[in-house]
């Protein structure tokens, strides 16, 4: 286990290198805006013609994260598709091998502004969860307490690189994106300094997890 | 058309001129198809070139197009317009002139669709635009010449193949369409002759009298140059009173930093106040705009400057060229020196400032193939194919297309003279289907074959692709302000990269000046004014030429000669000493001298390639010596040699070089390599694959679009022989990896390795180590060095 351990209102949990948030107690990994079909729908809406692997390189790391951990329960925390039509379209192969992660498992799919509805996949669609003292959604409330989020891609510089990076404070955790056609937001920005406490660490993701005060 | 009708000659015996001989040459010969004049600067070069269209139009005015003239710089544009104006309205000839650039307003670029000048001056940018419109054909319809100002340096990049395949358009919709070339001089005039004429056209070469040869020499300064680095600051008192005697000196530097650095230290040494004003590509464009019109008023004594000014702009007054720091390249040095004294028949006056003692030896090589006549330059290489990419979409955009006629017009173009069906119809494909091994967009296709023809899917996709048109892709820069300055002028700009290695309180140059890091606010590197001597981070990059193949040829023969009578006594005594303690290097042999020092094992290696190719020789063999456990440490890499430091000796050096280990070790290290990613933006935007204001750049406020690196790695992975990557690769051997120059050097020496193990250092060695710019060996270090940051941020914030 090369995540980094720490506790969030209470429960233990770890940063994963990959992104994921793994939960021990729970045998719960939990990933966030997977933007699945991203290059399909820039193909569609004629933005461009990306190289359209990346459904298979983000379920690549996903099977990774979700076999080493042997995960029982998995939350999708939004954004898992890039759009709803995306999600319908996605092909064959690509659409068995999400189904084969997602059976003897306990699949959460949240709700996130690209991808606001049901989907025909199995698994449960919710628009936010509460396990014991915590409460996943995809966008941070206001006030809100020991709550898991994702939505802002957040990003931090360290030792000249920018990486994909989880944020914590006491209240809230919001979670790096974990697709792989993602971009990033830096912590820098008044959206995310502005919504973290002082004291918010920045667990910067990449071969290992490295934490750092919250870069402002 | 031959001779000059009367109202021409009358006008040029108002001005008590007469017309030069390559001047009546091209009006003589005007009606053929292809003609490239090659003359030195202010030789009336772009008279010559549009006497022919004045002529034309005035015996039978038209309506509608005539010429186009395509420069490489806006600016060029507006001043050919200023000075063409005086003919046209002193002869009294019905002529409309208007150029046409990405500064041009809307409304006039609209007027200018439907009722086109008699003359349009525009660049290749530009052009190829105007091609895209559905009504292209009714735009140029009845143009009969297109002129090329500066080929030369078009044809040194991507902005000339474009025009190229542009002009294979135009041709096609205008077929007596005459094409003109206006060179400096250059190595290779029938290369540039089959560049710009239409395959199998033949080109008629015109060359201008040269003019007497130039009066270059080598400052021989009191204190002799520094053992290391560049920038020439040991020479300012001199360059000082060099620029005191003379009306306006250039002074050309190889780097902005080293440009920048030399600025500060003059105006500290200018204690009379001379007007000294600094030009360079990072300055912003209202400074050096600023600096343009003072020095086009005379009010300049002298201009520190870079490549920016090796163009165009006929500054007039300028009696003097100082070029600080080795040329690296002749045929630019002679071109450069051409800014000065551009009266005709009268020789122009250089002086050559070597920036350390090697550069000595180098200045005088490069004095000595300036007096040969010697210029250099590579052989070119076929036209690129993300150039193509781009054409095709642009021409998709415009209406729809035969894949046969389009592939004849592209292969007339001399650079695609070669081009393969196979490899058009795999361009035709990217720009079609995106050309994944993976087929997975055939609903969603860019270009659909309809009754035989090639056209967009949808047709919203041409502003799309009108807005991604061109070659010139700028690395993310970002404007530096002072601090609370609201809206005021920004000092400059420096490239991201740079900026994110400052942390605040750095100080560093820029436009002349020493400021403070403060932070970065919204995409502006912020700053304040400091009063400090001495900036503690002076390096932001610009571009740095590698010494040409031939020149280094040159320096290696003239270490070779038994004694250096044409040297300063400092420099032939060092090359005396290096040949007593060591030996000296061979052009058919590879020296590599190994000693200790200071606990540390050292390797040099004098390759003699030039800065990039000795840079990635680095690389490439400290990766060796890190998997054989000689743990290197780091190296350092200039023009002639490599040096490499470890902890333990190289006793073998044969087998770190043997030839098809370092290819092996090469395919490797090249696909992780910062310089691929970079190269693989560069050609992903130029073909189309990603737009210039989505993928690899920043939106305010919102999540970012992800980086161009993704793409990268996701090919590296499922599609490594992708169009895209092949083009990569293609393009990073030649440009800042080189890996050519280290094949070349291979070949020349073959096994014939000289290894010398000497107990102290040598003296060719011995500057190296007191260069910059060392670069240390990435190994388990970058995660180590991530740990140690973030512990210690953690300790200052004090947690844990």
């Amino acid at each position: 286990m090369t995540g980094h351990r720490f506790t969030f209102s209470g429960a233990q949990l770890f940063a994963c290198p990959s992104g994921a948030l793994w939960w021990p107690d729970q045998q719960l990994l939990c990933v966030s805006d997977l933007h699945f079909g991203k290059a399909d729908r820039y193909a569609r809406k004629s933005r461009g013609l990306l190289p359209p692997y990346e459904v298979r390189e983000t379920l690549t790391r996903l099977e990774e994260d979700i076999q080493t951990m042997n995960a029982r329960q998995v939350i999708c925390l939004g954004d898992s598709w890039d759009d709803l039509e995306a999600a319908e379209r996605l092909p064959d192969d690509e659409k068995l091998w999400l189904t084969r992660l997602m059976a003897g498992r306990n699949w959460i799919w949240i709700e996130g502004n690209h991808d606001p509805g049901p989907i025909e996949l199995a698994g449960t669609h919710r628009s936010e969860l509460q396990v014991g003292p915590l409460t996943f959604r995809h966008i941070a409330e206001d006030a809100a307490v020991g709550e898991v989020s994702g939505h802002y891609h957040p990003k931090a510089r360290l030792a000249n690189r920018s990486q994909p990076v989880f944020l914590v404070d006491d209240t809230r955790l919001i979670l790096p994106a974990y697709g792989t056609y993602t971009g990033g937001l830096r912590s820098t920005h008044p959206a995310l300094s502005s919504l973290m406490g002082p004291e918010a660490l920045a667990f910067v993701t990449g071969k290992t997890v490295h934490p750092i005060p919250m870069p402002r | 058309m031959s001779a000059l009708p009367p109202k021409f000659q009358d006008w040029f015996d108002q001005r008590g001129w007469s017309i030069h001989p390559h001047q009546s040459d091209m009006l003589e010969r005007s009606l053929s198809p292809c003609q490239l004049l090659i003359a030195p600067t202010g030789g009336g070069k772009t008279l010559a070139g549009f006497l022919p269209t004045l002529v034309e139009l005035a015996d039978a005015p038209s309506d509608g197009l005539h010429t186009i003239y395509i420069s490489p710089l806006k600016a060029l544009a507006a001043d050919i317009r200023r000075n063409l104006r005086t003919p046209v309205e002193e002869i009294g000839l019905p002529i409309r002139i208007e150029d046409r650039t990405g500064d041009t307003p809307y409304t006039q670029r609209k007027r200018q669709r439907a009722d086109p000048p008699h003359i349009l001056l525009t660049t290749p940018e530009s052009l190829a635009l105007l091609l895209s419109y559905p009504d292209a054909p009714r735009i140029f319809d009845g143009l009969q010449r297109v002129i090329v100002d500066e080929i030369h340096a078009l044809a040194e990049s991507k902005r000339g193949d474009q025009l190229m395949l542009s002009l294979s358009r135009l041709q096609a919709l205008c077929p007596g369409l005459r094409r003109v070339g206006l060179s400096a001089t250059v190595e290779d005039p029938q290369a540039i002759a089959g560049y710009l004429a239409r395959q199998p056209d033949p080109c008629e070469i015109l060359n201008a009298d040269p003019g007497p040869d130039p009066d270059i020499r080598m400052l021989e300064t009191q204190t002799p140059p520094p053992w290391a680095g560049g920038g020439g600051r040991y020479a300012i008192p001199d360059v000082l009173d060099l620029v005191r005697k003379h009306k306006t000196t250039l002074i050309f530097h190889n780097t902005r930093a080293q440009a920048e650095i030399f600025f500060h230290h003059l105006w500290l040494a200018n204690e009379e106040g001379l007007p000294i004003g600094i030009h360079h590509g990072s300055l912003a464009k209202e400074q050096r705009l600023k600096v343009e019109a003072a020095m086009a008023a005379g009010q300049l004594r002298g201009i520190v400057c870079t490549g920016s000014l090796d163009l165009g702009i006929d500054w007039g007054d300028v009696d003097l060229v100082i070029q600080v720091g080795a040329p690296k390249n002749v045929k630019r040095l002679v071109q450069r020196i051409g800014r000065a004294n551009h009266r005709y028949n009268a020789p122009s006056k250089a002086i050559l400032v070597p920036a350390n003692r090697f550069e000595v030896i180098e200045c005088q090589a490069a004095l000595q193939a300036v007096q040969a006549r010697a210029l250099d330059g590579d052989p070119r290489s076929p036209g690129p194919r993300d150039v193509l990419c781009q054409h095709i979409l642009g021409t998709a955009a415009a209406g729809p297309f035969d894949a046969d006629t389009l592939y004849s017009q592209v292969t007339s173009s001399g650079a695609y003279a070669a081009l393969s069906r196979p490899d058009f119809d795999a361009c035709l494909d990217f720009a079609a289907t995106g050309g994944y091994a993976l087929r997975a967009y055939d609903r969603y296709q860019r270009l659909v074959q309809r009754d035989g023809q090639w056209q967009l899917r949808d047709p919203r996709a041409a502003a799309q692709i009108r807005m991604n048109l061109g070659t010139i892709v700028d690395t993310d820069k970002l404007k530096v302000r002072l601090k609370h300055s609201r809206g005021g002028q920004p000092l400059g700009e420096v490239e991201e990269a740079f900026a994110a290695s400052l942390t605040p309180g750095d100080t560093f140059l820029i436009g002349g000046q020493i400021v403070r890091y403060e932070g970065l606010r919204e995409m502006t590197v912020e700053v304040t004014r400091r009063a400090d001597r001495e900036p503690r981070v002076a390096v932001f990059s610009g571009t740095k030429f590698a010494t040409s193949t031939q020149l280094s040829a040159r320096i290696l023969e003239m270490l070779n000669q038994p004694d250096w009578p044409t040297l300063p006594g400092h420099t032939a005594d060092w090359l005396l000493l290096q040949r007593e303690i060591s030996q000296m290097p061979r052009g058919d042999r590879l020296l590599v001298e190994t000693f200790p020092l200071q606990d540390r094992h050292y390797t040099c290696v004098y390759g003699f390639a030039g800065k990039n190719a000795q840079q990635t020789l680095g690389l490439l063999l400290t990766a060796r010596m890190e998997r054989e456990g000689l743990h290197p440490l780091g190296f350092v890499a200039t023009d002639y040699a490599t040096l490499i430091w470890g902890l333990d000796p190289v006793t073998d050096p044969t087998m770190l070089l043997r030839g098809h280990d370092l290819r092996d070790g090469f395919e490797t290290w090249l696909n992780g390599n910062a310089v691929m990613k970079r190269t693989f933006r560069t050609s992903a935007l130029i073909a189309g694959l990603i737009d210039r204001n989505s993928p690899g750049k920043r939106k305010s406020g919102r999540q970012a679009t992800f980086s161009s690196d993704i793409l990268y790695d996701t090919l590296l992975k499922y599609d490594p022989d992708h169009l895209m990557m092949q083009v990569t690769r293609e393009e990073a051997l030649k440009g800042l990896v080189d890996f050519g120059r280290i094949e070349e050097l291979l070949a020349r020496v073959e096994d014939r390795i000289d290894h010398r193990a000497l107990n102290q250092v040598s003296p060719l060695a011995a500057p190296l180590l007191l260069e910059v710019g060392r670069v240390p060996v990435q190994g388990a270090g970058t995660e180590r060095l991530m740990k140690e940051e973030a512990e210690a941020l953690m300790a200052e914030a004090g947690l844990r």
